[in-house]
């Protein structure tokens, strides 16, 4: 019988526990996770920082879905992984022999370089763990600093407000998310959260966490201004998490590296999810998605290989719909605006910022906002901002690439009204509504 | 045909949930599980976006609770179409 090992329970690791057993009632699986809680929803949590959800709903799997799943579940942190003897030492919980290994390690937020990191005080919003860990130190705390340009950051000034803190947010640049979102997009987010009573701190970096006793007291910026905080919260993106890959010999860039099949550059080892970094043969670039959706599908795929199959994995547009300082919005395909990108930030794809020969458009105005990313022939990206009927329309125009030569001077006309445009087209080339 | 009312042909929103049903869109799913802890009569919505099924359990008020509350807008009213669609 084929040992299926499978390093990390998240997304894709539980996703790939799952294909392999929908095609092997009688597979022999072991799932290996450090994190003591399982599979959970890590998006999720800053919906339980927020107070939207209790802390039991983050768990997506009931007791009888694990039964279903029929899966040994070793929680213990993997060691060493040794490709010639098809071995994962677990320190003092032993070794593990297999077949077939997945690494769906996933990734980590990187922590903060500056004197003073850490404190204790000093938190990120990576696991189950860390969360618990913030409504502690919240409730004894009156102010807190967030560092950190993308969605993770925002979800923390978001959640420490919500524990009914006094927020300062730090800016490193002139504006929110200047790589993905275009100045009127980071101007709406930042006047929501301005609305809710953050404080903004533009052009700020933080120098120096200050110390009282062993406790975060402060922080002084590097224009040499101190503000008083017991909590400085860190959203300045993450690392796949291969180190064990790399020790092991195994091809790494950013991440780990592995080709179509999601195999590594050992034949019976695959990675998936936040970790991999995945070569696409349509342009020839290994790329890394930090998103939920295609660790799923990536999960799935290394699955498929792991038991005989011959499955590429095919990446989709790169697609994050979400919530950002109350504004709902759509991030779909190419929409980088062209400035200073981050390494790799959580729920983000490398693909968004990848931009060939394009020009974008937009309009609307106030919390509503489309803006276009317009190809030759085809749309590239969208984000839609506030209202979402056009999202869903936008993604599969995007996705399709349908042929937008039929409107595409109406789209760059400046004063048009993209969205009328675009649902007349929409309905055009998909017959809809029925 | 002004886009706010442009997805689903229904003109009163109860018209719309009379005659329609939830659908979600699990590529846009992280399960986070606000839809089911929202849903006043206790369905797991969840479990429906996490198998990509469509919200068929005939005690579903079609409340629009969980489509609201999502905050990755991943479900949506669509037209009931028992002949075609039932369990997709």
């Amino acid at each position: 019988m084929i040992r299926h090992v499978i390093l990390g329970a998240g997304v894709a690791g539980i996703t790939a526990a799952e294909a392999i057993r929908a095609s092997d009632q009688t597979a022999d699986i072991t799932i290996v996770s450090e994190d003591p809680h399982g599979f959970y929803s890590r998006p999720g949590l800053a919906y339980y920082l927020s107070g939207e959800l209790p802390e039991k709903q983050l768990y997506v799997y009931s007791k009888e879905d694990w039964q279903r799943l029929n899966v040994r579940f070793v929680q213990a942190r993997a060691t060493r992984l040794l490709p010639q003897e098809h071995r994962l030492e677990l320190g003092e919980a032993g070794a593990l022999i297999y077949d077939r290994l997945l690494l769906a390690t996933g990734s980590t937020a990187v922590r903060l370089n500056i004197p003073g990191a850490e404190l204790q005080g000093v938190v990120k919003l990576d696991t189950f763990d860390d969360t618990r860990h913030i409504f502690t130190l919240a409730r004894r705390a009156r102010s807190a600093v967030v560092v950190g340009g993308g969605i993770i950051a925002v979800e923390l000034v978001e959640g420490l407000r919500a524990q009914g803190l006094n927020v300062h947010y730090f800016l490193r640049g002139e504006r929110y998310w200047p790589n993905v979102l275009d100045e009127k997009e980071s101007r709406l987010v930042e006047k929501r959260l301005a609305e809710h009573g953050i404080n903004l701190h533009y052009h700020t970096d933080a120098a120096e966490i200050l110390e009282k006793r062993g406790k975060v007291a402060g922080v002084r910026t590097a224009k040499g201004e101190n503000i008083r905080c017991e909590i400085v919260a860190a959203g300045i993106g993450v690392r796949p998490r291969m180190e064990l890959a790399q020790a092991a010999g195994l091809a790494t860039e950013r991440g780990i590296l592995v080709d179509e099949y999601l195999q590594t550059s050992q034949a019976d080892i695959f990675a998936a999810g936040d970790a991999a970094q995945v070569f696409d043969p349509l342009t020839g670039i290994s790329s890394i998605d930090t998103l939920w959706y295609p660790a799923r599908q990536q999960g799935r795929a290394a699955a498929q290989n792991m038991t005989g199959g011959r499955q590429p994995f095919r990446r989709n547009v790169a697609v994050n719909v979400l919530r950002l300082a109350g504004v709902m919005i759509a991030i779909i395909g190419s929409v980088g605006t062209g400035e200073e990108p981050l390494d790799v930030a959580r729920g983000s794809s490398e693909t968004w910022r990848r931009l060939p020969n394009t020009i974008a458009v937009g309009s609307g105005g106030g919390v509503n906002q489309v803006r276009l990313t317009i190809g030759e022939q085809t749309l590239l990206g969208a984000v839609v901002m506030g209202e979402q009927t056009l999202a869903r329309p936008l993604q599969e125009l995007i996705s399709n690439q349908v042929d937008i030569t039929p409107v595409r001077d109406q789209l760059l006309q400046p004063s048009m009204p993209l969205g009328q445009v675009l649902m007349d087209f929409w309905y055009t080339t998909s017959g809809k509504p029925s | 045909m002004p886009i706010s009312t442009s997805i689903s042909s229904p003109t009163t929103r109860h018209e719309a949930l009379a005659s329609g049903h939830v659908v979600p869109e699990s590529a846009r799913c992280v399960q986070c599980g606000i839809c089911t802890f929202n849903c006043p009569i206790g369905i797991d919505v969840r479990r429906y976006a996490r198998l990509g099924e469509h919200i068929t359990n005939p005690r579903c008020l079609t409340c629009g609770e969980c489509v609201q509350r999502c905050p990755r807008c991943v479900l949506r009213f669509d037209r009931l179409n028992i002949f075609k669609e039932r369990g997709k």
